[in-house]
């Protein structure tokens, strides 16, 4: 199949949506092929929830100052100064005017939400979350000409010399090839391919859960990498964090957190304690976590807390393991309930006055002669009923990407390459190294999805 | 009472209490966000203070094919319905009338019957103009009871409802913000003002805001223009007929046209409209509901406009017939919700601390 059609977008979330309609918007004519089917289509962007946005004042649902500077630094902390700072801060000085544009494309914003007040300033909230940000976008840009379809699987992207001379996809059970002036990869990570992230990771790999889509695989990913496009990013790492146990393997999305780590203890399929619950607030080392419980036998941990702190975070997607002791509660949760007593009573001798604990501070409510310790939050396992929940690895994205510079575009060694522009999850890693900053991965995708639609449309023209 | 309901409200209810994106939609997510456990009266509550814009369930990243199949606003109409049926006096009434169109429109045409034999047996005695027909007497002998039998059994109703929801006293303020809420019909206005999602899958709009507030105002003009002419009647002993610049048919008149237009418009958008996002078994009750008030409405529009022909006794009797089954079916059809809402948005108002 040949057409005169201008730019092939590859991807259906935000980031190819924000390149879909800048191009349209600019006379191109643009096809969009997204992988899944119209009830799951918009990738990890369904899953989202808020945008990371710099301001100078109130801007939108937006409070106070959020500088450049601050930004950046906040960056520089999760990543360990793993990113482009040039990429940075383009992304980081656009981000204040892509709220007026999302606004302007039917995205409604609302206050922050309940139990996240502390990102009232820095993260404006999508009101209905991420889906309805993607289900206002697919709107606009069918109005804008835009054509979509879902189902279609992209096999194989041509490379000829400097130029992608067509892309190849499947489609209603038949193999399609189109020919597009210029094309826009937007197709996330491959955290979705089990056997690709078991090849990075190692065989630990397989007991991990993916938060997210099912559908980024990372096939056009490695198709580009094979032919030599520039990458960038770990190809070995994932951004992990610890979720319910329970949550399905795929798609369970935000719903799966579990809040209730440094009100725990957490233990292993043995029954043993591996790492100090309450080093920091749980923002903080959720990621830590997904990283601790990968390295566990069978890759599970869990959480058993007592009566009194039942309360003291978010409620769960899925209600805890409810016990009236804890040899009870160890035979519900499969542990060994001798090596749980134990462990457990251990534990409550080593907590001491605990009259200054305070859930939301570090309290320095700490365990003492214990190893490892517990350094905050620090209150005896004693009130019964007890609660149980398993921990298990939760995947959100990977950072092998493609190399873009400020116009989005890829290269191979040998230079840019001239139609092909990238945005999104898929070359993320350019920017974020390590790490994640909440709300960025959208950030992200909405100032190169735009950059990407914006160049594609003018090579097109 | 259907457990299975409430049972699925809960699954469902604890799932959103993990997730919150919803929160700015409507009045149904902070209260269901202030708490940890949904005991029956809550999540009664929520289901009552659920008015069926259906953006949570566009926004939703978990409505099936996701195993978490999430349908919100299904699952609470269900219990809303049931919670109707429940809270019903007498009971047995409920469960046909609720859930029937068919029942519905057979009441309607017993009515008319019942009118129609009225007529005859009671006779042209002395009256002018209406009261020709039916003498005002026995007008008022049949709709008196029709008019304070439903108000009885709605009082029964709206005391087991704030009994299960743990209503507590009742102030002015609470009052005001109810009436607020539901005069500007805020709950439909999707927290963004771009309204809610009924017709067109995720697209915003105002059609069913409007057309609602049409047919309630409309609804509301009507029944002060009756209202108003029972003053005259009984107070100042000005009977009808009514000259068009007096106040029961300068009230009348463009209530009944809000009706009509507001009444078309939402049976319009009803057909339209995906009917698994409320509950299934209710849709032709609700539909035949919006029909009868159209059919009071376009009869009493009618019997101005041609009152003076051969046509009167036929659309007199047609329009006391659709009135009088209006009346009477008031607890057990769809327009027991507007009593349930202004409940629910009164014990909400009662929710929030004082601002």
């Amino acid at each position: 199949m040949t057409s005169d059609i201008d730019i092939v977008v590859i991807g259906g979330g935000n980031a190819a949506l924000c390149a879909a309609m800048t191009a349209a918007e600019q006379g191109a004519s643009v096809f969009v092929l997204e992988t899944a089917p119209k009830s799951y289509r918009g990738g990890n962007s369904r899953h989202t929830r808020n945008f990371r946005c710099m301001h100078k004042g109130p801007h939108g649902p937006l409070v106070d100052d959020y500088c450049e500077e601050e930004y950046f630094n906040d960056l520089l902390k999760v990543t360990g100064g793993k990113t482009d700072e040039g990429l940075a801060r383009l992304t980081i000085r656009t981000s204040q005017e892509c709220l007026t544009w999302m606004q302007d494309h039917g995205v409604h914003f609302q206050p922050s939400l309940s139990g996240t007040l502390s990102l009232g300033r820095t993260n404006a909230f999508f009101m209905g979350g991420g889906k309805s940000l993607v289900n206002a976008y697919y709107r606009r840009a069918e109005s804008l000409g835009v054509r979509v379809y879902y189902e279609a699987h992209v096999t194989h992207l041509e490379l000829v010399d400097d130029r992608i001379a067509y892309v190849d996809f499947t489609h209603e059970g038949t193999k399609k090839r189109l020919e597009p002036k210029a094309v826009v990869v937007a197709s996330g990570g491959f955290q979705a391919d089990t056997d690709w992230l078991t090849r990075a990771w190692g065989p630990p790999a397989k007991n991990f859960l993916i938060r997210g889509t099912p559908y980024n695989r990372g096939v056009v990913l490695a198709d580009l990498l094979d032919q030599g496009v520039s990458s960038v990013g770990d190809p070995t790492q994932c951004h992990a964090v610890a979720i319910d146990g329970r949550a399905p393997k795929f798609d369970g999305g935000i719903v799966t957190r579990l809040d209730c780590v440094p009100f725990s203890i957490v233990v292993n399929r043995d029954a043993e304690r591996f790492y100090d619950e309450g080093e920091d607030v749980w923002p903080k080392r959720y990621a830590i976590w997904g990283r601790l419980i990968a390295q566990q036998p069978d890759q599970v941990g869990y959480v058993i807390i007592d009566a009194k702190s039942l309360e003291l975070f978010m409620p769960s997607v899925f209600p805890p393991i409810k016990a009236d002791s804890l040899e009870e509660l160890a035979e519900k949760m499969d542990l060994p309930p001798g090596k749980l007593l134990h462990t457990v009573a251990n534990f409550n001798q080593a907590c001491g006055n605990t009259s200054r604990f305070h859930p939301t501070e570090l309290d320095g409510v700490a365990t003492s002669g214990l190893t490892p310790a517990k350094t905050n939050w620090a209150r005896p396992i004693d009130e019964p009923p007890f609660y149980g929940y398993s921990l298990r690895t939760g995947v959100t994205f990977t950072y092998l990407g493609l190399k873009v510079d400020e116009n989005a575009q890829c290269s191979t060694g040998q230079g840019p390459i001239h139609n092909l522009w990238a945005a999104g999850e898929t070359m993320a890693g350019s920017i974020l190294g390590q790490g994640y900053l909440a709300g960025f991965g959208m950030t992200i995708g909405t100032v190169f999805g735009r950059i990407a639609g914006r160049e594609a449309a003018n090579y097109a023209n | 009472m259907q457990t299975e309901f409430l049972q699925e409200a809960r699954r469902q209810a604890e799932i959103c209490n993990a997730c919150r994106y919803c929160e700015g939609y409507c009045s149904v997510f902070p209260a269901l966000h202030s708490e940890r456990f949904f005991s029956d009266g809550n999540l009664t509550q929520l289901a009552n203070l659920c008015h069926n814009c259906r953006g949570c369930y566009y926004a939703c990243q978990y409505t099936s094919p996701h195993e978490f199949d999430l349908n919100l606003p299904k699952a609470l109409a269900e219990v809303r319905q049931d919670s109707w049926d429940r809270f019903a006096w007498p009971m047995a009434f409920a469960k046909h009338f609720q859930n029937s169109g068919l029942m519905i429109a057979l009441a309607s045409v017993l009515c008319f019957a019942v009118l129609f034999l009225t007529i005859r047996a009671l006779g042209s005695a002395d009256g002018e103009g209406f009261y020709a027909v039916l003498s005002h007497s026995a007008m008022v002998s049949i709709f008196l009871p029709a008019f304070l039998f439903p108000l009885f059994s709605l009082a029964i109703s709206m005391r087991r409802y704030w009994r299960a929801t743990d209503g507590e006293p009742v102030q002015f303020s609470h009052i005001v913000e109810a009436f607020g809420s539901a005069g500007r019909m805020k709950n439909l206005a999707g927290g963004h003002g771009d309204g809610c999602n009924f017709e067109e899958e995720d697209r915003f709009s105002q059609s069913r805001r409007f057309a609602h507030q049409a047919i309630m105002y409309g609804f509301l003009l009507c029944f002060a223009s009756t209202s108003v002419a029972t003053i005259l009647h009984y107070v100042f002993d000005v009977p009808a007929p009514y000259p068009i610049w007096s106040l029961p048919k300068l009230l009348g008149i463009p209530g009944g046209i809000f009706m009509v237009a507001g009444s078309l418009w939402l049976m319009g958008l009803k057909l339209k409209a995906d009917r698994n996002l409320g509950a299934p078994s209710a849709w032709g009750g609700e539909m035949a509901f919006v029909a009868l008030l159209f059919l009071v409405a376009l009869s009493g529009l009618l019997l101005y406009a041609l009152g003076s022909t051969g046509l009167m006794p036929l659309l007199l009797a047609v329009h006391l017939g659709s009135v009088l089954s209006f009346f009477l079916l008031t607890p057990y059809t769809k327009m027991v919700h507007g009593f349930y809402r202004l409940a629910a948005l009164i014990r909400d108002a009662q929710r929030k601390p004082a601002m």
